[in-house]
């Protein structure tokens, strides 16, 4: 089971990149033509995909060694300097142990850097939790004056780091490395808080963010071809601002809903659809699927995902739990 | 323009701001009263003789930056600032008032706050950062951040002390404000960090020992910068809690202890007295 899905996972990433590639990509470009750029790194130009840049603009790209808190405060300070900074480091250190720079030198002091959290969720998988970032969308949503961002596909992550290279507020966005599919190939707009509808569907939504989003559409197909329903599926790229407008309107066609993060089920962005759609007096059949609150399971990215049916076969049937 | 006071000016100006120090937090019931009277005569030689910054031209890219990292002795920075023109003194008055901008810790709300700090060890690595700017721009502005030497031993500190010295920034000058004071006890008992000279030069800073209460020393040290080309200069000022009030000096109670109204009387008249020995 675990093969064919690999297999279709592989199929639709015909000649798609990891995000990560995209955006060191995207950055080399902006720093063609804008001496402001810069990328400041905790010994993370290798993992970062980011040696080529270091090759071609030697003097936008600061190494701080393995230092995260001074990682984020001195990228605080270049940015109150006027520069564009990346700051970039693997999500789980840049958001646990440099957390208080983020939330004073960052957020709460508007230096708005964007921070790139890389090798996120379970992309370390079988380095084990100290590697795994499942707490990030929970604590930096409790942090003022910071956008949160996990972009689905090449897509979303170049124009997310355009935006945010332009952004005046603090930004942090997470993605993996590993391969990812084109969702939608019509839909060319995109911004912060502007969830995309990448399928449209009129039984359930199943909302997804950042590399979750791909699993669920194979789920909306497999539930289309073998069970006759229609899935509407969504890329929650923006976990902070929420589209509450989006949100709005699914929840008030009255069909249930089911989220899919690479995250724990606490904190991230089931919870916060939860929270906007009971305050909103929504009782639509709702479920969250992420990473439960136990000792992770060890193994892939793609192991972990479908040990907890973050997958097509354990989305769909998710799906189906609520439909029926 | 800035007007460079001269040494007498400047020791006569510190009195002034002890005063002003003490007449806030009586007034406010609130405050940390001894660091600020250990570090005002550092923020009194930077913003009146030191630093090419001022109010009509904050938003300048070539002023010369300040970023207090030891926050909480933010009423000595609030009283320079207001000297200084950033705001009006007045505005003190609503010092930890509700819904003041004038809290316990600086933020950019206040003109002439570069940083919103407060919480320690956090005030190098912004300097770090501002000083790598300033490279990279070619800009000849300076960064200056007074810290405490009770926050030292914040590890994020030490990260930023490194990379000061990898990345040569020489328009860096740090100033330890060394009350040897902190919120539990004398800091060599709570957490030694001493012989902090030896430290930060092995980590590749240049380091000078200067009386912290000494305006010609201040001068001396802070004309002397760079200390060492290619290299971030740290100035060691060795200060007394709670300096110019007989009886807050050198006392724990005083760390953010407020005067009673005979307290306070008693702190003015020392200060009245040596303000008229000065004139």
């Amino acid at each position: 089971m675990q093969e064919i899905l690999d297999a279709t996972i592989e199929n639709i990433a015909v000649s798609q990149r990891a995000n990560l590639e995209v955006f060191s990509g995207t950055l080399q470009h902006l720093a063609q033509t804008d001496r402001d750029i810069i990328v400041v790194t905790s010994d993370s130009r290798g993992s970062g995909k980011l040696v080529p840049f270091g090759q071609k603009f030697p003097e936008q790209i600061i190494e701080v060694g393995i230092a995260e808190q001074n990682l984020v405060g001195v990228s605080a300070g270049l940015a109150s300097a006027g520069k564009k900074v990346f700051a970039v480091s693997p999500a789980c250190f840049l958001t646990a142990r440099a957390l208080e720079q983020i939330k004073n030198d960052v957020a709460y002091s508007n230096n708005p850097v964007k921070l790139i959290g890389i090798s996120a969720g379970v992309s370390y998988g079988a380095l084990g939790s100290t590697h795994h970032s499942l707490h990030d969308f929970a604590v930096l949503r409790t942090i003022n004056n910071i956008i949160v961002v996990a972009p689905a596909d090449n897509f979303e992550t170049e124009q997310a780091i355009l935006l945010a290279a332009e952004s005046n507020i603090p930004v942090y966005i997470r993605f993996g490395k590993k391969q990812m599919p084109l969702l939608s190939e019509d839909e060319k707009t995109f911004g912060f808080g502007k969830g995309r509808i990448v399928r449209e569907g009129s039984d359930i939504t199943i909302i997804g963010t950042g590399e979750t989003v791909a699993p669920a559409l194979l789920a909306a197909e497999k539930l289309e071809r073998e069970y006759n329903v229609s899935a509407a599926v969504v890329s929650m790229h923006t976990i902070k601002p929420l589209d509450y407008d989006l949100l709005q309107n699914i929840a008030a066609a009255g069909q249930p809903v089911l989220t899919v993060e690479e995250h724990s089920i606490y904190g991230g962005l089931g919870e916060a659809c939860a929270s906007f759609l009971i305050q909103h007096n929504f009782h639509n059949r709702f479920k969250i699927m992420g990473i439960p609150d136990e000792y992770t399971v060890t193994g892939s990215q793609t192991e972990i995902f479908n040990h907890y049916g973050i997958s097509e076969g354990g989305i769909a049937a998710a799906a189906l739990g609520l439909v029926r | 323009m800035l007007k460079v006071m001269s040494e007498k000016e400047l020791t006569q100006k510190s009195v002034e701001y002890r005063k002003k120090i003490l007449k806030y937090i009586y007034q406010a019931k609130a405050g940390h009263t001894g660091g600020s009277l250990s570090c005002i005569d550092i923020l009194n030689v930077l913003y009146n003789y030191t630093m090419h910054v001022d109010a009509d031209h904050f938003d300048s890219p070539d002023r010369d930056r300040y970023i207090q990292s030891k926050g909480h002795t933010v009423e000595a920075l609030y009283v320079v600032l207001a000297s200084r023109g950033f705001f009006p003194e007045s505005d003190l008055d609503t010092l930890c008032k509700y819904q003041s901008h004038y809290i316990g810790h600086p933020t950019r709300k206040v003109h002439g706050v570069e940083q919103n700090t407060g919480a320690l060890g956090h005030g190098l690595s912004l300097s770090v950062g501002t000083a790598i700017a300033g490279k990279l721009d070619k800009r000849d502005y300076r960064v200056f951040t007074v810290l405490g030497d009770g926050e030292l031993p914040e590890g994020s500190n030490w990260e930023a002390a490194l990379s000061a010295a990898h990345y040569k920034l020489d328009n860096l000058c740090a100033i330890l404000d060394k009350n040897t004071l902190q919120i539990s006890g004398p800091t060599s008992a709570v957490c030694n960090t001493d012989p902090v000279d030896e430290k930060f030069e092995a980590f590749g800073w240049a380091v000078r020992n200067v009386d912290g209460h000494d305006m010609g020393a201040l001068m001396a040290a802070f004309d002397a910068l760079p200390f060492e080309k290619g290299k971030p200069s740290l100035i060691i000022a060795h200060t007394v809690k709670g300096k110019g009030v007989s009886y807050m000096e050198n006392q724990l109670k005083w760390h953010h202890g407020v005067p009673d109204p005979k307290q306070y009387a008693d702190a003015i008249q020392e200060l009245d007295l040596l303000e008229e020995t000065l004139s």
